[in-house]
């Protein structure tokens, strides 16, 4: 390969890559807010509940 | 901690948390288009410098409207007539229009994913010889010759077409019988880890081929004059935007499935950037195994024909994969790959289309699915799997796709940001209930930067069908299968606008409440 080709690879999967790895280390540093507005109970459910595995 | 509710409508499924939507939503944006579609896309539009324009439309056009759909489903909780309707009466007919959208895209799409899967068994015995174009379109296809005077559209029923199309549609049907956390999430749970682990084998068996650095160096020097070319930015956005899956419905619905207090942006970020993530995956083998082509052909990777869309996949990777060692095992993980990747897409696209009609018509969720899914499995099979398969397809594709998807994406931003002036309200949602925040840089984007470049690909795309035709098709026949399918999207959308809700939707209160109401916020623990 040529050295611009390996170069433009490197910082395509850089960049898409990099930005993929950063956005789920931020989501698991905080998988939720502490705080929320009043209300916003959930909806009543139609399937029986299942055990939420949230992050 | 006690509430008073008037919401009267049906209570609402969800996904099990964050992970099953996040699965499901990745499972959804990964789609064929990121196989067949990106690869090619990028090749001919600057090869290394294209990353300027995708990295920039992926943060000023994909992002913002995936926000945007989250925002819109998680607010108004519902597909998107039901969404629509609670935004502004009129707008209901915009939400039928998305459906319609998907409803169409659904019965051609599941047809692609039965050819996957002939090929995945075809994949075992090399079965597609050395003609690869020839047995495609020929022994599998069995196309009709309308160059030749072949009719454009026949009622002959390939078999070895229609069963596998029998079997998606059954596949798809029991999946979305089985509801949001048993039956759309766990096949996602399943799916979409088996396919990145298939598709990176087939990867990284790729760029080891004689011939696959020739491919790379194709697909990654960059052309920088390519960024003056403006046809070059559109190419980009619209890669970004029809990848993503956005703007016809999906994301509304799956995001309305998501419990009210989630947080919606951080999630967003890892699905818009696990689609990218997996087209540049898709990039780097797709053009290892070209590179291979080339090599063993003697030629250029310049010259190579059929790098894109359904050639890419059902003829010339066949004479790759008949040309490698172990082929038969390649050959499956490929079409093993497109099945699931199709397949995952294909749940979520009739998802929208049952829950509009569960929602308005107060049916239950069996009721709707098994309606839809038959109705559509019959068209799908009466559409498809027939000799003149292959050209109602992409007619049907090209008008469903660039004209039917961008106009629902432009009407929604000019709706939503100019006219009822709601963006504001949304992003307080987005902001409310998520980590990472959504700055004013948001309205620029919805608001401004999205609608004009896909308003002007809409009318660049009208043009150029209105006067040049589309791959050199009949007219008549375009006339009534090309702009006949705007005609049915449009007409269906206003036609199921019309009937009576069975329970209104109207007596809802979005939460939560806009304008803010600045008393006190409740902790999580509090409020439980």
């Amino acid at each position: 390969m040529n050295a611009d080709a390996i170069l433009l690879m490197v910082l395509s999967l850089a960049v898409v890559w990099g930005g993929l790895l950063v956005s789920i280390l931020v989501l698991r540093a905080r998988p939720e807010r502490a705080d929320f507005p009043p209300g916003g109970d959930d909806d009543r459910r139609e399937d029986d509940a299942i055990t939420e595995r949230d992050t | 901690m006690s509430t008073t509710t008037t919401d009267t409508s049906p209570p609402r499924e969800q996904f099990t948390g964050q992970v099953g939507f996040i699965l499901s939503a990745i499972g959804s944006a990964v789609g064929l288009g990121n196989i067949w579609r990106f690869p090619g896309v990028a090749y001919e539009n600057g090869g290394g410098a294209f990353l300027v324009p995708y990295v920039i439309a992926l943060l000023t056009a994909g992002i913002p409207i995936l926000f945007l759909d989250y925002a819109l489903g998680h607010r108004f909780r519902g597909g998107p007539p039901t969404v629509f309707r609670r935004v502004k009466k009129w707008l209901e007919t915009l939400g039928w229009f998305q459906v319609m959208i998907c409803f169409v895209i659904a019965i051609y799409y599941a047809a692609i994913i039965g050819w996957a899967l002939s090929f995945f068994v075809y994949s075992f015995t090399l079965k597609w010889g050395d003609d690869t174009a020839g047995f495609f379109t020929g022994d599998y296809l069995q196309l009709s010759d309308v160059a030749n005077g072949g009719a454009w559209f026949t009622l002959d029923f390939v078999p070895a077409v229609l069963i596998p199309l029998l079997l998606v549609w059954v596949a798809t049907i029991v999946v979305l019988v089985g509801g949001v956390a048993k039956g759309i999430e766990k096949a996602n749970v399943i799916f979409l880890p088996l396919l990145v682990v298939a598709f990176s084998v087939l990867v990284v068996r790729a760029i080891f081929l004689d011939g696959a650095t020739d491919g790379l160096n194709a697909l990654f020097t960059p052309d920088w004059g390519a960024l003056g070319d403006m046809n070059v930015w559109i190419a980009a956005y619209g890669q970004i935007f029809f990848s993503l899956s956005v703007a016809f419905g999906i994301m509304i619905t799956y995001s309305s499935y998501r419990k009210r207090r989630a947080n919606l942006t951080s999630p967003g970020l890892v699905v818009a950037f696990s689609n990218s993530g997996f087209e540049m995956l898709a990039g780097i083998g797709v053009f290892a195994a070209l590179g291979f082509l080339a090599h063993e052909q003697g030629v250029a990777v310049a010259d190579l024909e059929g790098i894109t869309g359904p050639i890419l996949s059902f003829v010339t990777f066949p004479a790759v994969v008949s040309q490698m060692p172990a082929g038969p095992l390649f050959g499956a993980l490929f079409f093993g790959s497109l099945a699931m990747a199709g397949f995952t897409s294909l749940i979520s696209i009739l998802q929208v289309v049952a829950a509009g009609f569960q929602e308005k018509f107060g049916l239950t969720r069996r009721q709707a699915v098994l309606w839809i899914g038959g109705v559509a499995a019959v068209l799908s099979v009466v559409g498809f799997s027939t000799t003149t398969g292959l050209i109602a397809l992409d007619t049907i594709d090209n008008w469903s796709n660039n004209i039917g998807i961008v106009a629902s994406a432009v009407l929604m931003c000019v709706f939503l940001v100019w006219l009822l002036r709601t963006s504001p309200e949304l992003r307080y949602h987005l902001n409310a209930v998520s980590t990472v925040q959504v700055g004013r840089w948001w309205y620029v984007c919805v608001g401004a930067i999205v609608p004009a470049v896909l308003a002007y690909m809409l009318v660049s795309r009208i043009v150029d069908l209105v006067q040049n035709g589309y791959e050199g098709y009949d007219e008549t026949y375009l006339l009534y299968v090309g702009w006949g399918t705007l005609v049915v999207l449009v007409v269906g959308a206003v036609l199921l606008t019309l009937p009576r809700w069975r329970r209104s939707p109207d007596d809802f209160v979005a939460w939560p409440a806009y304008p803010p109401v600045t008393a006190t916020t409740t902790t999580k623990g509090a409020a439980r």
